[in-house]
């Protein structure tokens, strides 16, 4: 198989849309990431920084509510408190509209892989009642604007935000040596061995324990706050300089910089390079890709200095990324959004969504697909293996929903012999297209077209 | 019943594709295997490592009390004690009257061979795999729960059950097993069945796995008919059973009933147990899920229980000394629970190292003393008669195992 735009569409995009034009060429696909982020603007989500007005005023009203739970307002603060938090949960959970409306209209498709792939490489999930919904707003503000730049910077971003802070504990984290210590509190090693062992070097590469404990005691300092958002405190940073992979930071007055030294240099790591660059192949060609591929990419990568353009250019230059056409299979998310984009679900139908609606048509049955939206069981995020997610129970799942979500969603559906060139273009088989003909109802026509492993692959 | 179910398959597809039916997977009636056996194993994965430490504390040793200061372990635990030096987590209290009948028992300072890195990941796939630390536990072919079904006689595909939504790494390779969570249903026309089954034909991953999930659904009457709806009560009731399939008790009860069928073995996971910060409140939380599954295996196994070896372990344990956030690190040696009838209980096993700093592994973690397959694989030896050989070369390759320790009442 080499480059056609089909197959373009469905392995660095959202798939197939009638109205849409698949991209022309690989300049077509890298171009979607150049001008401006069209999807974002049209659909907007709101940034976590724009909630933590919100976040402070519910949190006070906690507090108060906690506070006066024996007066004789109780009842009314309580109910305050609750009405608040209730609001907050609405407008967080109103996300999955806009979220679902980019993939399906989108010009840009590869932004929304490539966000959505980063999301989950720098996993969080939100782990208080504030921020329980609150991912895809760290993904708005933190995640999209650096997917074309370079990995420091994003790298950076991350570290820096509250969700991640707050997921890998570091937030409470304290230099044991500090003044703020106060001879009570100590280090948490959580996030350090999470951003060697996930985020940068990777599992195999090149530190020990001695790495993370210094490395946790370099990441002192680095907190949040519910209204301000990212804070360094001097107050608890470990005393003194700390050699993490072989070099020493820090050592003078208490500062970020230091650690953002560090990041910088991680980030260039041959280790990282890899790491990154297998990610990024095993994400979007293979479970098993192309050793080549990968070393065009760690290339490309170190001669920019981690420019991810150019690192997905390699990939896309690479003729690996076009044969191994068909060895991914769809997560449960790109399925529902790639059926939802070919099916043409209109963005003001999924706004009228009601919460019940939303979980009985969206979360609920992805959920049973093995992929709970926003809540990965771990900090390394979703599995890539087909075998991991084409499990008995979750076929099963995707099944139901291909023959029942499609024809609860609109009260027409399409005829099934159009649908098939729709949703599967140049990749239809002689099987997908007799059964799609063969079928006894338009529902099931449609449903074994989107059950089909020509959809379900890419 | 089989018969009848393929006759009809075999006209519905002689008519809606008007070719042979001989070369469908489908006409082969599912094989209700003679099962291996009364004997009874589940095995829980518990992921994220528990703190054995914590689960199980030592409390008879000062040390731990200066080790974790913050971490409830001076608190009164008469209620809960085991046998003058251990004590069960209080939130394991309910599991007494276990330990006083002896089906309950805890093998401590265990570890499998995986060390240093101390990765989540790692470490569960090796603990899936069964294999020495010379094989990359990521690259392994297949899991040890497996191998066992590969080398157990009369075992057919309802002997094994793989239960819930997460991967069930310990329970893949060639042998057949069945996987599925307590939510899953396949309800479609049979003309559908048919067209799927045209459809998935040539790509085996998802012919096998979709003749797999039809076998199940139907042998468990979650099959029909009728095409499932989404704007009716099914969609709710879908949505409730999707939300409620992980609940440690959910996956406990669908466990006792394949048990209480042809199954024999059972696995599923828990988490929860990655306690970095304010350890009190999540391992109490993951030690209730898990006596919630305990307790619900042994009601709804009924007689069987008996006939049950549950066996509870996690990839590695947590630091000695709680850390600075009022939890714990990823550390080395931990504990196994064990429970059922067919446990010779009341009794902590193994060889206790001590916490002293110096008998701590690299002065932090709880020194493992011996191997959790080397339970594992005596379990086995007793529960379904495979020899020491063919466990340390088969189904944990390279373990040596250790003197039996009597773990079978």
């Amino acid at each position: 198989m080499a480059f056609t735009p089909d197959i373009a569409a469905i392995r660095f995009g959202e798939g197939l849309a009638p109205e849409i034009a698949a991209p022309a060429s690989v300049e077509g696909v890298l171009d979607q990431l150049r001008g401006a982020d069209l999807a974002a603007k049209e659909f907007p989500i709101t940034p976590l920084s724009d909630l933590y007005g919100t976040f402070a005023k519910v949190s006070t009203l906690q507090k108060v509510a906690r506070r006066g739970r024996k007066g004789s307002d109780a009842e009314e603060l309580s109910k305050a408190y609750k009405q608040a938090r209730r609001e907050l949960n609405l407008h967080l959970e109103g996300a999955l509209a806009p979220l679902l409306s980019r993939s399906i209209t989108t010009e840009q498709p590869f932004r929304e892989r490539l966000t959505r792939f980063w999301a989950d490489h720098f996993t969080v999930v939100g782990k208080n009642n504030l921020t329980r919904n609150a991912v895809p707003s760290y993904t708005e503000e933190t995640i999209r604007p650096h997917i074309t730049g370079r990995f420091s910077d994003l790298l950076k971003a991350v570290m820096t935000s509250p969700m991640m802070l707050d997921y890998l504990d570091q937030n409470s984290s304290v230099g044991p040596n500090s003044r703020g210590a106060k001879g009570r509190r100590g280090l948490n090693e959580n996030l350090a061995r999470e951003l060697l062992e996930l985020h940068t070097l990777g599992v195999g590469g090149a530190y020990a324990q001695g790495d993370v404990r210094q490395l946790a005691e370099l990441l002192t300092g680095m907190t949040t706050e519910i209204s301000r958002g990212f804070v360094f405190r001097p107050k608890i940073v470990e005393p003194g300089a700390e050699t993490v992979l072989g070099r020493s930071y820090g050592g003078g007055p208490p500062a970020v910089e230091d650690v953002m030294a560090f990041l910088d240099d991680v980030a260039l790591h041959p280790d990282t390079v890899r790491h990154i660059s297998r990610k990024l192949a095993v994400h979007f060609t293979s479970d098993r890709p192309d050793e080549g591929m990968i070393a065009d990419m760690a290339d490309a990568y170190a001669a920019t200095g981690g420019e991810l353009m150019a690192v997905y250019e390699a990939m896309l230059d690479h003729p690996f990324a076009w044969t191994s056409f068909g060895q991914k299979v769809k997560q449960p998310v790109d399925f529902i959004v790639s059926a939802m984009r070919v099916l043409e679900v209109p963005p003001a139908s999924l706004r009228q969504l009601n919460r019940s609606k939303r979980r009985a048509y969206v979360t609920g049955p992805m959920t049973a697909m093995g992929q709970q939206w926003f809540r990965p069981s771990g900090p390394d995020g979703w599995p890539e293996e087909a075998e991991a997610w084409v499990t008995p129970q979750g076929l099963a799942a995707r099944i139901q929903w291909a023959m029942a979500a499609p024809s609860a969603i609109f009260r027409s559906l399409p005829d099934p012999r159009s649908f098939v060139v729709a949703a599967l273009g140049d990749v239809a088989d002689e099987k997908v297209t007799f059964a799609a003909r063969a079928a006894e109802t338009r529902r099931e026509g449609v449903g074994l077209i989107l059950a089909s492993p020509a959809f379900q692959r890419r | 019943m089989a018969d009848a179910v393929s006759r009809r398959r075999f006209l519905l597809r002689a008519t809606a594709l008007g070719c042979s039916a001989a070369a469908s997977p489908l006409m082969t009636p599912m094989t209700f295997a003679q099962a291996p056996g009364e004997n009874r194993l589940v095995v829980i994965i518990l992921r994220g490592a528990m703190d054995g430490l914590d689960a199980v504390r030592p409390i008879g040793d000062p040390l731990l009390r200066q080790y974790r200061p913050g971490l409830g372990m001076s608190l009164d635990s008469a209620a809960t004690e085991l046998d003058g030096f251990f004590a069960l987590h209080p939130a394991l209290a309910e599991l007494m009257p276990l330990w006083a009948q002896g089906d309950l028992a805890v093998a401590h300072a265990v570890s499998t061979p995986y060390r240093d890195k101390r990765s989540h990941f790692d470490g569960q796939d090796l603990l899936e795999a069964g294999t020495g630390a010379d094989v990359d536990g990521a690259q392994a072919r297949d899991g040890w729960l497996n191998r066992m079904l590969q080398v157990l006689p009369a075992a057919g595909s309802e002997t094994a059950f793989a239960i819930g939504r997460s991967e069930m790494k310990l329970m893949s390779g060639r042998a057949p097993v069945s996987s599925w969570s307590p939510d899953g249903r396949l309800d479609m026309s049979p003309q559908a069945r048919l067209l799927l089954e045209e459809i998935y034909h040539d790509d085996p991953l998802f012919h096998d796995t979709s003749m797999d999930a039809l076998a199940i659904a139907e042998s468990l009457g979650l099959a029909s008919d009728d095409s499932f709806g989404m704007s009716s009560s099914d969609m709710r009731a879908a949505v409730k059973a999707a939300s409620a399939a992980g609940d440690a008790s959910v996956l406990a009860s669908f466990a006792a009933r394949r048990l209480n069928e042809e199954a024999r073995i059972a696995a599923f996971s828990l988490g929860g147990w990655d306690t970095h910060r304010a350890q009190t409140r999540g391992i109490t939380r993951a030690l209730g899920n898990l006596k919630d599954a305990i307790l619900t295996l042994r009601s709804e196994l009924g007689p069987r229980w008996d006939k049950t070896a549950v066996v509870a372990v996690t990839e590695f344990g947590r630091t000695a000394r709680e850390n600075g956030t009022r939890g714990t690190d990823h550390g080395t040696g931990g504990a196994m629970i064990l429970a059922g009838g067919a446990i010779r209980g009341g009794r902590v096993y193994g060889d206790w190292p001590g916490l002293e700093e110096a008998a701590l592994y690299a002065r932090r973690d709880l020194m493992p003393t011996s191997d959790v397959r080397s339970y594992i694989a005596w379990l086995m030896h007793g529960l379904y008669g495979l020899d020491k050989t063919t466990l340390g070369t088969v189904v944990f390759p390279g373990l040596n195992l250790a003197d039996d320790p009597g773990l079978l009442a």
